[in-house]
């Protein structure tokens, strides 16, 4: 024991550096404007994360003393329609945006490369049921789909993560079913079917690791999509509720600022477009063709 | 699609008549699954129509009987096939805010959704084509970064946010437009484009950058072709190969990425139409959402797949007739 131990500990040391070589060389080869749509991505995800720690004034103190102000030193991004801190409102506004779209994302890519993969190993006739379902839903466009869903089972925040997914599952399974299914007719797996290996182990060992890749950067756009689809919500009102606010509720409640060109309206909205921006820059930069296999909202 | 090899001409044509209408009988099938997945869900509501339309002080009894009376008390697939029934037949059923026939209250908004859409195809399909073949044609070059950039930050963009910029920069900066569109039926043509103006350039904005990015990925894929390449090596120039060599057989891809990206438009539709106060389907639609007046929400959902489909009916048929072997000749 004491002698596989140091040796056990270099190989970790050898590994954590090896990553972080390759980390450097990634860094190094990605694009001017991927490397700006990093920082956006980063820094917009640690700002969900400790934001409201940043955040000068409480999400609901009333501070200022005119509304719609302007930029000033106390109230940097000026204040909003009732007198609240614009800046505070942001940054609270952004975990709400920032964390149901990246939960809601995941679980869309999750089902959707989850789905791909079970229609793919099983029989045919289980394929054609999925496939068919997915055909349809995909069929319906994302937003009058949502709107219909949010009619149906109103607009919580566990709700509006829920709908988002299942608004967003389809378009995931089927770029996931396209790649799962080219990769089935690989001699590996086939290899793998003639060695006796269980349908599960050829979806997760075998093919499953082979399509990580734009799995991954197809997540990145359903994360796009995501962001746009709830900020839309709560523009019309029907995404998250007061006095929770994400970004797009930001922009609804000081939409009377318009006339005067308030701060408090502009700003949210631009940080939503530096955010969506940033993660198609980054998706954009990555290497390797066919990144893109679909736009869509 | 194009397996089918014609040995001469009129089978050829027939292969085509074959695959345009299975491609039909495809798209009717989906819509018939499109109406029973809307139905299921709207079905799911908790609380019913009945009880919505008489409000919470309604007695039991007064409930059941309109229940009864609206058909609610039968079962669900009952329903679904007496309002498919009506959907086919054109009668919509009642909305139950406007208290008059959905088909009415649909059939006065659905020409101006219809002006909407089609000046912004007007509008977009030109500009993202000129987009799109420029930044084909100059790769990898300044001008094609710089538009591949621009587009990005489009698709990127949401509606609301390019609205809201146009209000302020038109409407409240210039004074130049009215930042909300009313459709009247005496407007002189010059009140009529000043109107439309911000609602089509919104939209249009999210549209092109779709449509040029789909363009130019179309015509990079024929670039790559041998028949390119000789065309280069016999000495032709770059734009004499593009849209000589190029285009026609683009034509396809090119037609299926229009037809996509004018499906955004649907979903565009929904934001900017709410925004501008403009009276058309889509912002019918979120109206419908908001006082959970079902009987409209389905009907206006069923437009907008219907008209979806239709979209990708279109590209697939244009495929099918650009595809020469297909084509009969």
């Amino acid at each position: 024991m004491t002698l596989t131990a140091p040796a056990h500990e270099d190989s970790m040391a050898r590994r954590a550096s090896r990553m972080a070589s390759r980390c450097r060389h990634w860094l190094s080869d990605l694009s001017v404007s991927g490397r700006v749509g990093l920082t956006l991505v980063l820094l917009w995800l640690v700002l969900a994360a400790v934001g409201p720690l940043l955040a000068p004034y409480g999400v609901g103190a009333f501070v200022a003393p005119e509304v719609f102000d302007g930029m000033s030193a106390r109230h940097w991004l000026g204040s909003d329609y009732m007198g609240r801190d614009v800046l505070s409102r942001l940054l609270s506004g952004a975990r709400y945006t920032v964390g149901l779209a990246l939960a809601a994302a995941l679980l869309a890519s999750g089902m959707g490369a989850g789905l791909a993969l079970i229609a793919t190993v099983s029989p045919r006739w289980v394929d054609e049921v999925i496939s068919r379902l997915m055909d349809t839903l995909v069929s319906i466009p994302s937003k009058v789909f949502a709107l219909v869903l949010v009619a149906a089972f109103g607009s919580s925040l566990t709700l509006l993560l829920l709908i988002a997914a299942a608004t967003y599952t389809p378009g995931a399974f089927r770029i996931a079913r396209a790649l799962a299914v080219n990769l089935y007719q690989m001699d590996y797996v086939q290899v793998a079917r003639a060695r006796g290996e269980g349908r599960l182990y050829i979806a997760g060992a075998e093919i499953l690791p082979n399509m990580i890749h734009p799995v991954l950067a197809d997540f990145g756009l359903r994360f796009v999509f995501i962001v746009l689809l709830l900020s839309g919500l709560s523009f019309l009102g029907l995404g998250v509720q007061p006095p929770n606010a994400d970004l797009g509720s930001l922009v609804r409640e000081n939409i009377s600022g318009l006339g005067d060109g308030a701060l408090a309206i502009l700003a949210p909205a631009i940080a939503i477009a530096t955010l969506t921006i940033g993660v198609n820059l980054l998706i954009d930069a990555l290497p390797g063709r066919g990144r893109r296999i679909t736009g869509g909202r | 699609m194009g397996h089918a090899t014609p040995k001469h001409g009129s089978s050829g044509t027939m292969a085509a008549g074959r695959l345009i209408l299975r491609r039909l009988g495809s798209a009717l099938l989906t819509l018939l699954l499109v109406s029973v997945v809307i139905f299921t869900i709207s079905a799911l509501l908790p609380g019913d129509a009945a009880e919505e339309a008489l409000g919470q002080s309604a007695t039991p009894e007064a409930v059941t009987a309109l229940r009864h009376q609206m058909g609610l008390d039968q079962p669900a697939h009952l329903r679904y096939v007496r309002w498919l029934g009506g959907l086919v037949t054109g009668d919509l059923g009642q909305s139950l805010v406007a208290s008059m026939p959905v088909g009415q209250v649909i059939a006065g908004r659905l020409p101006n959704s219809l002006t909407l859409a089609g000046l912004t195809a007007a509008v977009a399909v030109p500009v993202a084509l000129a987009i799109g073949i420029l930044s084909a044609l100059y790769r990898d070059t300044r001008l094609d970064r710089a538009l591949n950039l621009m587009t990005l930050g489009m698709v990127a963009v949401p509606e609301f946010l390019v609205a809201t910029l146009a209000v302020l920069v038109f409407s409240v900066t210039l004074r130049w437009l009215p930042s909300i569109t009313v459709v009247r039926e005496t407007m002189g043509w010059a009140e009529t484009l000043r109107g439309y103006a911000m609602p089509v350039m919104t939209l249009a904005c999210v549209t092109v950058a779709q449509m040029a990015r789909m363009t130019r990925a179309a015509v990079i894929d024929q670039l790559s072709r041998p028949y390119v390449e000789m065309a280069v090596l016999k000495g032709q120039a770059p734009t004499r190969v593009v849209l000589v060599h190029v285009l026609p057989n683009a034509i396809a891809p090119i037609v299926n990425a229009m037809a996509l990206s004018l499906s955004y438009l649907l979903g565009g539709a929904v934001i900017v139409e709410t925004i501008f106060n403009y009276p058309g389907i889509a912002s019918l639609m979120v109206n419908a959402v908001t006082s959970r007046d079902m009987p409209l929400l389905q009907a206006c959902a069923m437009i907008f797949c219907a008209a979806y489909l239709l979209l990708m009916l279109a590209a697939d048929v244009c495929a099918i007739l650009a595809n020469p072997r297909l084509r009969g000749r």
